[in-house]
């Protein structure tokens, strides 16, 4: 019944991926198991993210009633909230008031951009090593000690709720952020575009811009003629000045992804280690920088080492190579 | 029965098993698609990303380590994407690895630098960031950080070991491969580490480096015998197919090195086989089974280590290659009129941890060690090209007597299970005075990691379990924690297969390999005329003349054994200082 009505309003997944909630629902409900386990991904681990906070914050009694919900649904009576270690003392009393007796464990995330990634969510919590899995299996089919599980994002769960209750409006929170007038969380329609958003919230600049959107690192880089387009992602959007200084902001991010990387496949170990070597030298390699961002984003293991070129590869083409 | 599913590599159409992954089925074929961190012993990491492929219908590069292959499917291995791809992950690969080919395991089987031409990557594009990491060397092994590519081939061997010694910290660039440095996990030597690093990052001490040195010394006999497991895998290192038997070549070979003597420590199996069939057949009298194996020097550290209150149990014969080079330096030497302080004893072996147990100082005799130097497989292949000689182009020659000539018992022994169906051929006969009919022991041959059989022996039965692997090992002794008494003989040696599958033997090695080194095995025993140990008239003299009280007998073939701590970790300037 809630499956139906999930895939009817089309509620797509809200930490990234957009994957359809219907779906993912209906597979671990359907997978063959004596057990499975529902996880809420509260990572937001994504800089420039703030969403599951607020969500959190405001309203932990609805996003426990989405667990709650999706455990009934798929059949299963264990679930976990993979929370965000900066989040952890602020919710922390909150969300085990909103919990109740439900068997559901609050779980503090450790520090690590990786640990949000799905699969690798799994392994922490198995306290196996902090590393992505191969996919296929995928966590639907063997997740959690090898059951079939279901995780999902923090506003998924939470909307997911307003779709059981018919009060789902079709809208997402965005956290608007960077050079913005004002910064924080607004809820929109998911089908507003960029310029919408920002036209609504009194935030189109009055000068040269451009923004990332979907994500503080890992976002896509939009110009300001792009902008007829959702946000995407995890629902960020940050604006930068056209004329910030390009160095620094790919340091930033070649740094965050260096710094990240967990170190087991190839390209993204010692790929973004180089890229962040060639960021710091005066004369940029541009040849180099690209065959690294290219083995990045084709070879990567993970999502992560996938995302990590994203950026770049569009800051470079859209902005750095139009600058004189 | 196992559908054949046909796809297409390169346009080319391709039949292959259901079940097949892209890589298996192209290697099959003879495609090449390149991977660094696959092994077909080990799990699919899919972390070295250099053997990705295009799938139509597939979003982006797919790697072929993991595909599974499907009716009608299409792949293609060469874009100008994946070529691309490969290029450049194969400058990140060499940005990692200093090369040092000049003393390479791989040497000119590098896989890294072949793929590095055909793919036109520089592999001086990145300065080499792990020119400042460490080289380690515990026992005989060497780790050398430097060339590392972390790839874990050899953390995941080491836990499938049940050894758990070289481990993974660290995250992305910081990531590093390194030896524990917890008490209660140390090496044992096995070095399967070896078998499985595709960089040639771990090697055993002395090889390439030190491997002539031995020969430089004057006024020195030079004896040298080399291991059963040997004359079935040396081959390959000269381009024969693997399973070839080269004993003859293998002879010659190291004659035209310079030795004065070989002899085959096949031989001196069958002494091993006497001693250890008789202690068994104690152990069953005494109701002190189980009575386990000790010719691995693995295994026995593995023991020594982890399971100490077992020792008593360990069989105290010593290893064929230590009763060799104590018989030749004790009854040879008699024989020949030499003083056995001129004599050195060289052998070859399939195995690392052999350079080990030569440094135990029980076996010493008469204040000297049996062996002086122990060189791999690979280190005697490597110098016989070193000095050309060319070991599958030389006419065969015969070891020397009196100890050149082995029963099929003893040439058993390299693989799996061969050491307790030698036993027990000779065993039934101290028993019973009558040989078995039957001298084949199907059940516990071939490359299952846990084999178990009973025998019956005039009403008598002997449960047995044949152990390869120690992580295998490891879960029968735990068995035996439960149930003492679930097993009376149990042969364990370290590595997968036996010695055929050791440390110290060429590489590659795969489970195709080590099957067809191991069938060669036992085709030369079912080609002997002499099977039996007790039946070899080369033993049965030395026992006469030799080896006929019990004093001579315990100083020359027994040994014992005791708890081990931790060894020590030596760090390295580099690679070369070996010891």
């Amino acid at each position: 019944m809630i499956i139906e009505r999930l895939k009817k309003e089309g509620l797509k997944g809200r930490g990234g991926a957009a994957f359809p909630t219907g779906l993912k629902w209906e597979a671990v409900k359907n997978a063959k198991a004596d057990k499975k386990y529902v996880i809420c991904n509260a990572s937001e681990g994504e800089p420039g993210v703030l969403k599951d906070l607020f969500i959190l914050r405001k309203y932990p009694e609805e996003v426990i009633k989405g667990i709650n919900l999706a455990m009934r649904e798929i059949g299963s009576d264990s679930a976990y909230i993979f929370l965000n270690p900066k989040y952890f003392p602020k919710l922390e009393k909150k969300l085990k008031k909103a919990i109740k007796d439900l068997p559901i464990v609050l779980f503090k995330k450790p520090h690590g951009y990786i640990c949000g990634e799905e699969s690798t969510l799994l392994n922490v919590i198995e306290g196996k090593p902090k590393m992505p899995r191969l996919k296929p299996p995928f966590p639907t089919e063997k997740g959690l000690w090898d059951y079939p599980t279901l995780i999902n994002n923090v506003e998924t769960f939470y909307q997911a709720v307003q779709v059981a209750e018919g009060k789902y409006k079709a809208e997402r929170f965005y956290t608007l952020g960077g050079k913005v007038k004002k910064k924080g969380i607004a809820v929109l329609p998911e089908n507003f575009t960029v310029r919408q958003i920002l036209e609504h919230t009194g935030n189109w600049p009055n000068f040269d811009f451009f923004v990332q959107v979907g994500g503080g690192m890992s976002g896509e880089i939009l110009v300001s003629e792009e902008l007829d387009r959702p946000a995407g992602g995890a629902g960020s959007i940050i604006i930068y000045k056209k004329n910030a200084n390009p160095m620094k902001i790919m340091r930033k991010w070649a740094r965050f992804f260096m710094n990240e990387s967990c170190g087991q496949c190839v390209p993204c170990r010692e790929g973004t280690f180089r890229l962040n070597e060639a960021l710091k030298r005066k004369d940029f390699d541009r040849e180099l920088v690209e065959d690294i961002l290219f083995v990045l984003s084709e070879a990567s293991l993970c999502p992560l080492g996938k995302g990590a070129a994203v950026p770049f590869i569009g800051y470079l083409n859209k902005i750095y190579a139009k600058k004189p | 029965m196992q559908k054949n599913l046909k796809f297409l590599i390169d346009q080319k159409e391709i039949e292959a098993a259901e079940g097949k992954t892209v890589l298996q089925a192209a290697a099959e074929n003879g495609i090449k698609i390149p991977a660094l961190c696959y092994h077909p012993d080990l799990k699919i990491k899919s972390n070295c990303r250099l053997c990705l492929v295009e799938i139509k219908g597939e979003k982006g590069l797919v790697p072929a380590c993991r595909a599974i292959i499907k009716e009608g499917m299409e792949v293609k291995t060469r874009s100008e994407k994946i070529d691309r791809t490969r290029k450049v992950n194969l400058e990140l690969l060499f940005a990692q690895h200093i090369e040092e080919c000049d003393d390479c395991n791989l040497a000119k089987d590098c896989l890294l630098l072949g793929l590095a031409r055909e793919y036109k990557a520089n592999i001086q594009r990145f300065l080499d960031r792990k020119k400042n990491r460490k080289v380690y060397q515990f026992g005989p092994i060497v780790f050398d950080q430097t060339k590392c590519i972390d790839c874990r081939n050899c953390v995941e061997v080491c836990a499938e070991q049940s050894v758990g010694f070289l481990q993974s910290r660290g995250q992305g660039a910081g990531t590093e491969i390194f030896p524990s440095l917890c008490q209660e996990r140390d090496c044992v030597y096995c070095g399967q580490c070896i078998m499985h690093c595709p960089v040639g990052a771990i090697e055993a001490a002395g090889e390439f480096e030190n491997s002539e040195e031995f020969l430089k010394k004057d006024g020195k006999i030079k004896i040298f015998q080399f291991a059963p497991a040997i004359r079935a895998s040396i081959g390959e290192s000269f381009n024969l197919p693997a399973g070839s038997v080269v004993t003859g070549q293998l002879v010659a070979a190291i004659k035209a090195l310079g030795a004065d003597k070989v002899f085959d420590v096949s031989v001196a199996a069958d002494f091993t086989t006497m001693e250890e069939a008789q202690e068994l057949i104690e152990k069953v009298k005494s109701n002190t089974t189980p009575c386990l194996t000790s010719c691995c020097p693995a295994w026995v550290k593995y023991l020594e280590f982890n399971y100490p209150n077992l020792i008593d149990h360990l069989a105290t014969t010593r290893s064929p290659q230590i009763i060799m080079g104590g018989l030749v330096k004790t009854y040879w030497a008699q024989k020949e009129k030499i003083n056995p302080k001129d004599i050195m004893v060289i052998s070859v072996m399939p195995c690392t941890a052999k350079k080990y147990e030569i440094q135990r100082k029980e076996l010493e005799v008469n204040g000297l060690r049996p062996v002086d130097y122990v060189m791999t497989t690979r280190e005697l292949a490597y110098l016989l090209k070193k000095k050309k000689i060319n070991l599958a182009g030389i006419k065969p020659e015969a070891a020397d007597s009196p100890m050149g000539d082995p029963s099929g018992a003893g040439v058993i022994y390299g693989a799996s299970g061969g050491v307790v169906e030698s036993a027990l051929r000779t065993a039934y006969y101290k028993l019973t005075g009558k040989n078995l009919e039957k001298l084949e022991f199907e059940q516990v041959r071939g490359m299952d990691g846990i084999k178990k059989a009973e025998i019956d022996i005039e009403g008598k039965k002997i449960k047995i379990a044949v152990i390869n692997g120690l992580g295998n090992a490891k879960k029968v002794l735990e068995e035996l924690k439960r149930d003492p008494k679930a097993y009376d003989a149990i042969e364990v040696m370290a590595c997968p297969g036996g010695c055929i599958g050791g440390g110290g033997q060429p590489i590659p090695v795969s489970p195709e390999i080590r099957k067809q080194r191991a069938e060669a095995l036992y085709l030369i025993d079912q080609g002997k005329a002499n099977r039996l140990a007790h039946q070899n008239p080369d033993v049965i003299k030395v026992y006469e003349e030799f080896l006929n009280n019990d004093k001579i007998i315990h100083k020359v073939c027994h040994t014992s054994y005791n708890a081990k701590t931790k060894g020590e970790i030596k760090i390295l300037k580099n690679s070369k200082e070996t010891k």
